[in-house]
């Protein structure tokens, strides 16, 4: 006869069971609540300023604290500028690391290179701000941004978007140290779905006598596209919301310019320098709307990578 | 299309030859002292138990292995009298003439037409007409012409399995090489599509020299002429299919293709 536990003691487990399963489901709702509270909490604060500019917030360029004028065009166009300079320079060279790493390293450095990739994803975002203004900054204005004014300056339809002085701050810098600060995210993403692709496709491509870019730009990165895609996204989403190495080199100013050689302003380094300045309702109510813009971009940045990555373990799972 | 084949079919010229092949995997030696000559326009099956070393025999035919940096090989393959391991040997213009198929179907993300097109597209610039032309003839050669014609936009990964090998096959001979690789090119399909491909073998054996790895003995029976018994990276037993099936000279190969082994 197999003993039976004591009935209490049943009654305890099922007890536990039940408070055990009720706390996980209270954890994982926390989370959605958490969201809506965010949400909601945002759209409250900027009531004021939406009843105040209405959909003309998004359109305008004043940002006149002293009259109570604000207009979000300035920080977002910057924040957009320079997410895409980030991305422009980002992409292409993680492709390069990625491919490098994937097809062309000797072995015994693939290790060491790719966690030296990780690092500079480990380096917090305020070092480098700090680099971009004391060492990078400089040697863009003596060395680099002369030379922009004189090739590019000139030229008819490129040349307004590289004239003006040379500071080394600007939209352009902060784009720079964007895409140095995203591509370790990207070209780690790119590499881990180039890993992921079967050898014989690779080796069916070679075996008609693809040279190994043919078999890259041909076979392999239309096969991971979906992958690639949601790095890229992922990046995106992370220059998007950059904070301190934005604030520290774009300049800080609201002034709306076509040369991305002059100072300008991201929505994420806005709110960080005015934040504790912001007096009276209208002035924090505008800059809590900038905070539900930069949610809503990067919500809407990131949900495209879940959905990109999502595809991406489906075909995984075709694939086995 | 070859004046002394079609005047004799019998005649034999030897269109690969190997001699004193030795393979290593880093310090792993997997090929031990290959020597043999492979038929043109004739069917050569690869046997033997797994890990023998067909498979990297017929890798050293096209230089597959120079992807991965721990493998080499030493020795010769001579291809229409040349040295294909010669360091000078351009490793593209080889696989031009040397195509391959593998174990599974393996479509590029891309319509099926541009599939066949992506091999052609390496060598040759033809115009939108002649393109059209070979990506039909290669479909008619695969005998997937009447399956793909109506479909040529679509994905090649929405062919069915064996439709898909065919495919592959079709791929690798838009190029128009001259040998033909199949490394197991059955082992992933059903009965049906199997029979399909064994039946294209032996269409295809008219046009290009076919070098065929299986580890189903009665596939190489059916459509070899030539079959060379692999063991433990050695080259037990070489001679034409009739003769290793039903007469070996050797035990092992007996004992293998009997069942007693393997």
């Amino acid at each position: 006869m197999p003993k039976f536990l004591h009935e209490a003691s049943l009654k305890r487990h099922t007890i536990l069971d039940l408070l055990f399963r009720n706390l996980t489901r209270v954890s994982a709702f926390g989370v959605l609540v958490l969201l809506a509270a965010i949400i909601g909490s945002l759209v409250v604060g900027s009531m004021p300023a939406i009843r105040a500019f209405g959909f003309g917030f998004l359109t305008s360029s004043d940002w006149d604290p002293v009259n109570d004028q604000f207009g979000a065009l300035i920080p977002i166009f910057g924040t957009l500028v320079t997410s895409g300079i980030a991305l422009l320079i980002a992409i292409p060279v993680s492709f390069g690391i990625a491919l490098f790493l994937t097809e062309l390293s000797p072995r015994i450095l693939r290790r060491p290179l790719g966690i030296a990739i990780e690092l500079l994803a480990g380096i917090p975002s305020i070092i480098y701000g700090m680099w971009g203004l004391f060492v990078f900054a400089p040697l863009f204005a003596d060395h680099v941004e002369p030379w922009l004014n004189d090739r590019i300056g000139a030229m008819p339809y490129l040349g307004p978007f590289f004239s003006g002085p040379p500071m080394g701050i600007g939209m352009l810098t902060a784009g720079i140290i964007l895409s140095i600060m995203i591509i370790p995210f990207i070209a780690s993403v790119m590499r881990d779905v180039f890993e992921v692709v079967p050898t014989l496709l690779k080796e069916s491509a070679y075996g008609l006598g693809a040279t190994t870019w043919e078999v890259m730009w041909k076979v392999v990165l239309p096969y991971t596209r979906i992958g690639v895609v949601g790095g890229i996204m992922l990046g995106l989403g992370r220059a998007l919301g950059e904070t301190m190495a934005v604030t520290f080199v774009i300049g800080n100013s609201h002034e709306l310019s076509k040369s991305l050689l002059m100072p300008g302003n991201s929505i994420a380094s806005a709110l960080a320098n005015e934040f504790t300045e912001a007096y009276g309702e209208l002035y924090t109510s505008a800059l809590i709307e900038l905070g539900l813009i930069l949610f809503f971009i990067t919500f809407v940045v990131l949900s495209l990578a879940r959905y990109m990555l999502y595809k991406l373990g489906k075909r995984e799972g075709q694939a086995a | 299309m070859n004046a002394e084949n079609t005047a004799n079919p019998k005649t034999i010229i030897p269109k690969l030859i190997v001699r004193d092949l030795n393979f290593y995997y880093g310090n792993d030696r997997a090929l031990k002292d290959i020597n043999l000559s492979i038929a043109e326009k004739m069917v050569t099956a690869f046997i033997g138990p797994s890990g023998c070393g067909k498979s990297t025999l017929l890798r050293t035919f096209n230089r597959m292995y120079q992807l991965y940096p721990m493998q080499k090989a030493t020795g010769e393959v001579l291809l229409d009298g040349a040295n294909i391991l010669d360091k000078k040997q351009d490793l593209n213009m080889l696989r031009a003439k040397i195509g391959m198929v593998f174990q599974k179907p393996t479509p590029f993300p891309m319509s099926i037409y541009d599939n066949i097109a992506f091999g052609v597209k390496l060598y040759e610039s033809l115009s939108k007409n002649d393109m059209d032309e070979r990506v039909e003839w290669a479909l008619r050669k695969a005998a997937l012409w009447t399956e793909a014609k109506d479909k040529l936009r679509q994905s090649g990964t929405s062919l069915s399995g064996g439709q898909q090998q065919r495919l592959c096959i079709a791929r690798a001979i838009a190029v128009k090489p001259q040998v033909l690789l199949l490394d197991e090119p059955t082992s992933a399909l059903d009965p049906i599509s199997t029979a399909h491909i064994e039946k294209l073998i032996d269409e295809l054996k008219e046009d290009f020299t076919i070098v065929i790895v299986t580890h189903n003995m009665q596939q190489a029976a059916r459509v070899s002429d030539y079959t060379a018994y692999m063991y433990l990276g050695d080259l037990i037993e070489f001679g034409d299919t009739s003769t290793v099936f039903t007469n070996p000279k050797r035990k092992e190969t007996e004992d293998y293709i009997t069942g007693r082994f393997g």
